[in-house]
Formats: structure tokens, sequence, C-alpha cells
């Protein structure tokens, strides 16, 4: 059958401002978007720009707006939509446009380098493993889905609002770390989280978790957070 | 734009994160990637990585070594199986300390689990050895160690995309990469480059493996005159979602999941009768195309099922997380209540650059190293997996082999290795890519590059994978010459410098054509069968004649050399190999 994909484009050596595109091409019902965009690229437009790797919803590489909502293209197929097989396709929200459907995420890692994401323990070692519940491994469990394809912060209304808000993506990542019994840095990394662009800049709106393709209850994870900072004063 | 570093490291997979961990802030350090780091094919991997840590049942690291050795039907080198294997437990404690959140048996130690191949007693029955997190286990050991490396200090160049090794007067000292935001040209010089590039199943048309892996280190690193070690055997994993490729984890049969075929049966105890469904990938993937081939396929087709239905949703949703979304998604089933269609998908490189046991990079059968290069994991052929790779193996070997490499560099730099390439060589290599780019951008051949990518998967998929024989391997090369010449006309239509993924793609092409020869004249070479090698023609495996490494070799004008190296056997001699 045939579908339509209405395409944004923006070339910026070339284009003042962005335009839509219309590209008609043969698809089967079980195609990822991204097969479809790959089909374009390949037999119609050899410029449309997007990035891709895995394929199959891991890399988290391919994260776009898909008929107004925020989705990974390879994690979505033509049989999901009832759009009457039309498409439109634009870039992620919130970050600026490099080229047609690539956004800029630099902001977005800066955010999550600087929540210091990395297991901090000043206590030496065992020879063998560190011991740590499995009901701890399973509160820390959700927050290891994410594969840092950006949808929850690029589709967070307070993190468009609010410029240093670090967005419910990096607070996650924080959440894994202050959770982690083998972390030894708790008390710092709350108190780096207990101000207006941490925690409290989440006002428990609930987009994060419903756009998360990964099923991660991003906001009540962050709201675990805000507990044991109440729980502290 | 020129860059100094001491080591360049090109990939940001697990080989690539671990050795720029060990390296951290000891030396100026750059990790160049074509992706986003963490958007690596590493973070794909699902089930596991082994390790005989002994928290299920009694372990030994000899055990894990006699698995390693009898899965690579005997070709592996077993002075690299022995060094992975008594590293094994290290690496997995390491891990563990850097943060790495493996699930946890109830008394709050690294759980296990069973993994095809892997035995206790030299075969005796299978042992719970694959450590992991649910069914992402890569991913969540490249985001520790991408974390780690921030923390380290790494300097990142992310979407870099290497196009040249720059080598004088037999010593590399650095390269050249595509900055793919720009189309800038970036010099990289280094006193050691470390090619940590991953494998290329996209040469075939069935993969699990990710769009960016085309070999571009394996091809690079072959045109500047390294080997290419036992490229001919290509790992094609049992289960892929039929038709797509995607890979449901070894780790749904080493949970109790079993294959069966249209009748019902459970195939595998026909072909295996001891370990069943947890026999190594070569031989489930020849066993589930031999039923087909019987007609015993789902309805007479070319997939058969792999049947979770028997485990319960608890184990299927928690340790099974993944693979059971990709179900859902992508194949439309519940494991829960359906069996899954799957058939063999193209995996894994068992070969890839010569390098000795120190992760050196050789240009003959007598390890003459190619002075200041490197390379490890996927890329690379140590030779650890020789001719079929156990599953929980590959995370193993890159972390061990990564941190080799690390150390080795640094000795290396620190002890004053490493010559600089001068600045008139260097610029006439920029000049000589700036040309090839400008050629690929004003042909006015008329080739695209999709039509003849496209019809080498088909080729190489029909001809060069799971059984092989004489006519198709010979009508393969062939083919892969036409391509090869229409590739000559390829003409780009893109001519922007940001983000020209067209540009890419000819480029990409061009490395997965000088693979397929190498992979092609390899298997048209080898007259026996030997793991994932299998010859209708040949079809027992011949340790008098064959019980050898492949070489290869590009000559100046462009022609292979193709010559034998001996495999270290100094532990387990060959037997047959029944499980």
């Amino acid at each position: 059958m045939k579908s339509t994909f209405t395409v944004y484009r923006f070339d910026p050596a070339v284009d003042d401002r962005h335009r839509y595109e219309d590209y008609t091409i043969e698809v089967e019902s079980t195609d990822k978007i991204l097969d479809c965009l790959n089909k374009i690229r390949w037999e119609h437009d050899p410029s449309l720009a997007f990035r891709h790797s895995c394929a199959h919803g891991i890399c988290g590489s391919d994260a776009m707006t898909i008929n107004g909502r925020i989705e990974l293209a390879c994690q979505k197929l033509i049989r999901d939509f009832k759009t009457a097989n039309n498409f439109v396709i634009e870039p992620l929200p919130l970050f600026r446009v490099v080229k047609d459907l690539v956004v800029d995420m630099e902001p977005f890692f800066e955010k999550h380098r600087s929540i210091r994401p990395y297991l901090i323990n000043d206590r030496e070692p065992p020879e063998t493993e560190r011991l740590q519940a499995p009901d701890n491994q399973a509160d820390i469990e959700p927050a290891l889905r994410c594969i840092l394809w950006a949808s929850c912060t690029a589709g967070c209304p307070m993190t468009r609002a609010r410029d240093g808000y670090l967005g419910p993506a990096a607070l996650l990542r924080a959440f894994r770390y202050v959770m982690d019994t083998r972390d030894t840095d708790t008390d710092r990394r709350l108190d780096e989280l207990d101000s207006p662009d941490g925690v409290w800049g989440c006002r428990t709106m609930w987009w994060c978790t419903d756009v998360c393709p990964k099923g991660i209850p991003v906001t009540r994870c962050i709201g675990q957070i805000k507990r044991l900072i109440r729980k502290r004063t | 734009m020129k860059h100094e570093f001491d080591v360049v490291i090109v990939g940001a997979g697990l080989a690539g994160l671990r050795a720029a961990v060990e390296l951290g802030r000891s030396l100026r350090v750059a990790v160049i990637s074509k992706v986003f780091a963490t958007r690596s094919h590493s973070g794909a991997a699902q089930g596991g990585i082994a390790a005989p840590i002994g928290n299920e049942e009694e372990d030994r690291w000899e055990w894990l070594m006699f698995d390693t050795v009898k899965g690579s039907d005997y070709l592996g080198d077993q002075d690299a199986i022995e060094i992975l294997a008594r590293d094994a437990a290290r690496t997995l404690y390491e891990l563990e300390h850097m943060g790495v959140p493996f699930n946890r048996s109830p008394d709050g130690k690294i759980a296990q689990r069973a993994f095809g191949g892997h035995t206790r007693e030299f075969g005796t029955a299978a042992i719970k050895r694959a450590c992991y997190a649910a069914t992402r286990t890569g991913r969540v050991i490249l985001d520790t160690l991408w974390e780690k490396s921030l923390q380290a200090g790494i300097t990142f160049f992310d979407e870099f995309q290497m196009l040249s090794l720059m080598i004088h007067d037999g010593q590399c000292g650095g390269l050249i990469a595509y900055e793919l935001t720009t189309g800038e040209l970036h010099r990289f010089h280094s006193r050691a480059v470390l090619l940590a590039t991953g494998g290329a199943g996209k040469i075939f048309k069935t993969t699990s493996n990710a769009f960016a892996s085309t070999g571009d280190g394996m091809a690079i690193a072959f045109r500047a005159g390294a080997a290419l070690e036992d490229m001919e055997f290509i790992q094609f994993h049992p289960t892929g979602i039929y038709k797509l490729g995607i890979l449901i984890s070894e780790a749904a049969r080493g949970e109790g999941g079993m294959l069966r075929n249209r009748d019902g049966e459970r195939f595998m105890e026909r072909y295996a009768p001891v370990i069943k469904d947890l026999a190594p990938r070569d031989i489930v993937s020849r066993c589930i195309l031999e039923e087909v081939r019987a007609s015993r396929g789902i309805d007479g087709r070319d997939y058969v099922h792999l049947d979770l239905t028997h485990l319960g949703r608890t184990v299927i949703e928690t340790r099974l997380s993944d693979i059971t979304d990709f179900a859902r998604t992508y194949a439309g089933v519940d494991p829960v209540t359906t069996p899954i269609p799957v058939q063999p998908t193209c995996h894994y490189m068992m070969g890839g650059i010569a390098t000795d046991t120190d992760t050196r990079v050789v240009i003959d059968s007598d390890s003459t190293p190619l002075a200041g290069l490197y390379a490890a994991g996927e890329c690379a052929c140590v030779s650890v997996h020789g001719a079929n790779r156990l599953g929980c193996n590959s995370l193993l070997d890159t972390l061990v082999f990564g941190r080799r490499a690390g150390k080795v560099m640094r000795a290396a730099v620190q002890a004053g290795g490493g010559a600089a390439v001068s600045e008139a060589a260097a610029a006439d290599r920029v000049r000589e890519i700036e040309d090839q780019i400008a050629a690929l951008k004003g042909g006015a051949g008329g080739e695209r590059t999709a039509p003849i990518r496209a019809a080498l998967q088909q080729l190489m998929m029909e001809q060069v994978s799971v059984f092989r024989r004489e006519e198709g391997l010979s009508g393969a090369l062939a083919a892969i010459g036409e391509l090869k010449a229409r590739y000559e006309r390829v003409s780009i239509q893109d001519p922007g410098r940001c983000f020209n993924r067209d540009l890419l793609d000819a480029l990409e092409l061009g490395y997965m054509l000088d693979l397929a020869e190498v992979i092609a004249r390899g298997a048209h070479r080898r007259e026996e069968s030997r793991g994932a090698h299998y010859r209708q023609d040949f079809p027992d495996r011949d340790d008098k004649n064959w019980l050898a490494h492949t070489m290869v070799r590009r000559n100046d004008d462009g022609s292979l050399s193709v010559f034998p190296k001996p495999v270290t056997i100094d532990r387990f001699q060959p037997q047959e190999r029944k499980y």
C-alpha cells in the first residue's frame, strides 16, 4: 500500500527556515517508520538526514516526532498508527536542529554529565563482589532501561519553560545512583538535587512517564528522590 | 584541524571504552566514534558475560577454557584463550566494583544462568556461568564504562568517521577522520592507535547488527597493510526474529526455552542429546536449517518456533524483559502465550584484524607488528573464538583485551615508543582523501550506493552464509568482483557538508565490498567444515590439512595474498566435537 510522509527539512547551508516535503512510497503494515525513512533516503532523496543505528530500540539514536508524538522511529510500525497512511515526521522538540531530523543533543548530555553519573564508593572493594540485596537491584531496575534517547526531557513542559532545570532523564540517572546501596555519596547527591533546578523543577506533570517507550515510571522515580530529601529535613 | 594525543581509540563500544578507562588520566586520550558513544553496538548485547565465579555451582577457569577451545572447534589459540579464561573472574568483579548493576541471587551475590556451550567438568553437563542484567547486559556495561570515561576526563569526538590511518615507514602515527556535522577533515596525531570498531554484520541481508556495523576498522587496517585472520568464520545466531533478524538472546534457552519444529518436536534432543537447546550457536543454526530443509519448518516455511510458554510470566517478564518487548513489538506475539518465530541471523565475526595476545596488530604469520597500531574486540582476531564463539564470551573478550590494550599502549608510550608522522606526509594523506571525496561527489558514473549494497547483502546471504559449496562461492567471488567494478562508478547525490549520510553510505559500502571478498576467498579456499564454516561439499573437519588460521593481506596492486598461520595448541588436543 502507499503511504505519504510529510517530512521536516532544514539544511543550514541553503535554507533560511525549515520547510516540509512530501514523499509517497510503497509500504507494508509491518514496516518500521525507520524502514520508511531509509526507503525515502535510498530511493528518493539521499540528502535526508536522520540518526539511526541498531534499528530495534536499544541504541536510542532515532528519536523524533511522529504525527505529533515523540517516538523512536525503529520501535513504531506502520500498523501502530491509525492515520490513514499519512505520517508527519519532525525532529525532537526543545533542541536546536542541525539538519532535517538531526538535533544537537549536547545540552542534554551536559545535564547528564552534571549529576556525576557514576558509582562513588569511598571504601576499598572486597576481593569478590560487593553484596547488594535483590530488592535494591529491583529498585533501580526501571532506571536501567533508559537508553538516553531524550524523549522525556524533550517532551517535558517544565524543561521547556526553565533552561537550567536538569530535566527528567538526568534526574532518572541521579535516581539510579542515589538508590544504589553500593554508592556512598548519597548525602551529597541529595544536597545537589535539592534545588529549584534539581528535583523541585519537576511539577509532577507525568509527561516523561507517558512518553517513555521503555515503560519507565520516571515521575515516580523523581518523586522517590523528593521523598528522600523531605525525610532528611 | 589538527589534534595531538598520546593515544587515539577508534570506537566507543566495550573494548574501546575499557581501554580508555584503563588509560584514564595517565595519558592524553581521545575516543572517536562514528555514532554517539552510548549508541555503540555493544549496547545490544543481551544475555550475559561468562565468568567462572561459581556463585550458583562450582566452576573453574579451566572448564571455561576447555569450553571455549571446544566451542572454537579447536581453531582458537590456546595461549589467548587461557588469558581470557584466567582473567574472567577478576574482570567480572572489576565491573561490579565500577557499578555495573548485575542481577543478584537471594544472598546478594551476582546471579548466574546457563548459556550455550558452557559446561562443567569438561563437557559433562550445562553450567550456570553467565552473569547478567536481565537481557540488557551489554547496555548496562556500556553505560557504566561510558560514565567512568567521563569521570576519567577522556576526550570524546562523537560522530567522527575514521577514513584513514596515517602510516609512515611502517609505523602508525595517527589517523584522519571526517566530522559528520561539519564535513571537516581532522588529523589526529598520536603515538598509538587502538582500533575497537566492532563487526561487519551489515554485509549480510539478515543480521542482528546495527547499521553502523560495516567493518570500517577492519577494512581500513587491511588497506593499510594489516593482515585479516579467519574472516570466513561468521556466526549466525540461531534465534533472530523471523524476517527481521532482531536478536532473541540465547538467555531465552538458558532460562529453559526450547526450539520446536512444525510437529512441535524439541528437535535439538536429536542433534545434541546432552545439552540439547544449549548447544553452541553454529550447531543450533545448522540444525534449524536442516529442519527447514527436511520440510519441518513451521508451515513448511524457513523458520522454527522458540517456545517459552512453559516458563511462566514472571521469568519471562523479569529475566527476559527486553526480548519480550521485541517479540511483542516486532513479531506481534506475546511469548508468555505464543512461541516466537525465529531463524538464524548474522551476528558476529570470529575473524578480524590479526593481533598478538597483547593486542598488537600483526602483518604476517610470524607476528611481525605494525608498530603503533593495536586492535581489540570484535574487529580483532587474537584469536579466542576460533571457528565459533560461545555466547557470553564476546563481552568477556572486549573487556579482557580492551584493558590489556590500555596497559600495553601506556607502556609503549611511556617507553618513548611511537614516531611522529611528518606534517608533509599527513598533509599528503589529507589531500588524497579530499580527492577521494571530491571524486565521489563529482562522479559521472551514475551508479548508486543502495542497489549495489542490496545486491551484496543478498549475494552473501545466499552463497556465503550458513551452508556453503564450491559453485556458490566461486560464483560469489565473481559477483563481488562485478559489484566492485560497479562501485568504482558510484556518484553520490548529496553535495552538502552537514550530515552527509549519502557520502558515508558510499564509503561504508567500499569497506563492506573489500571484506566480503576476503570472507568469500577464505570460505572458498577452506575445503573442510569447522565451526561456523560449513561446506556441503566437504562436510567433515580436516585437522590434517586445515587446522590452521587463514591470513589474508592485500598486495600493492590490490590482489590478495592468502596464507596459513599455525594454531597455538598447548593444553587441549583436538577431539571430535559432540554435545
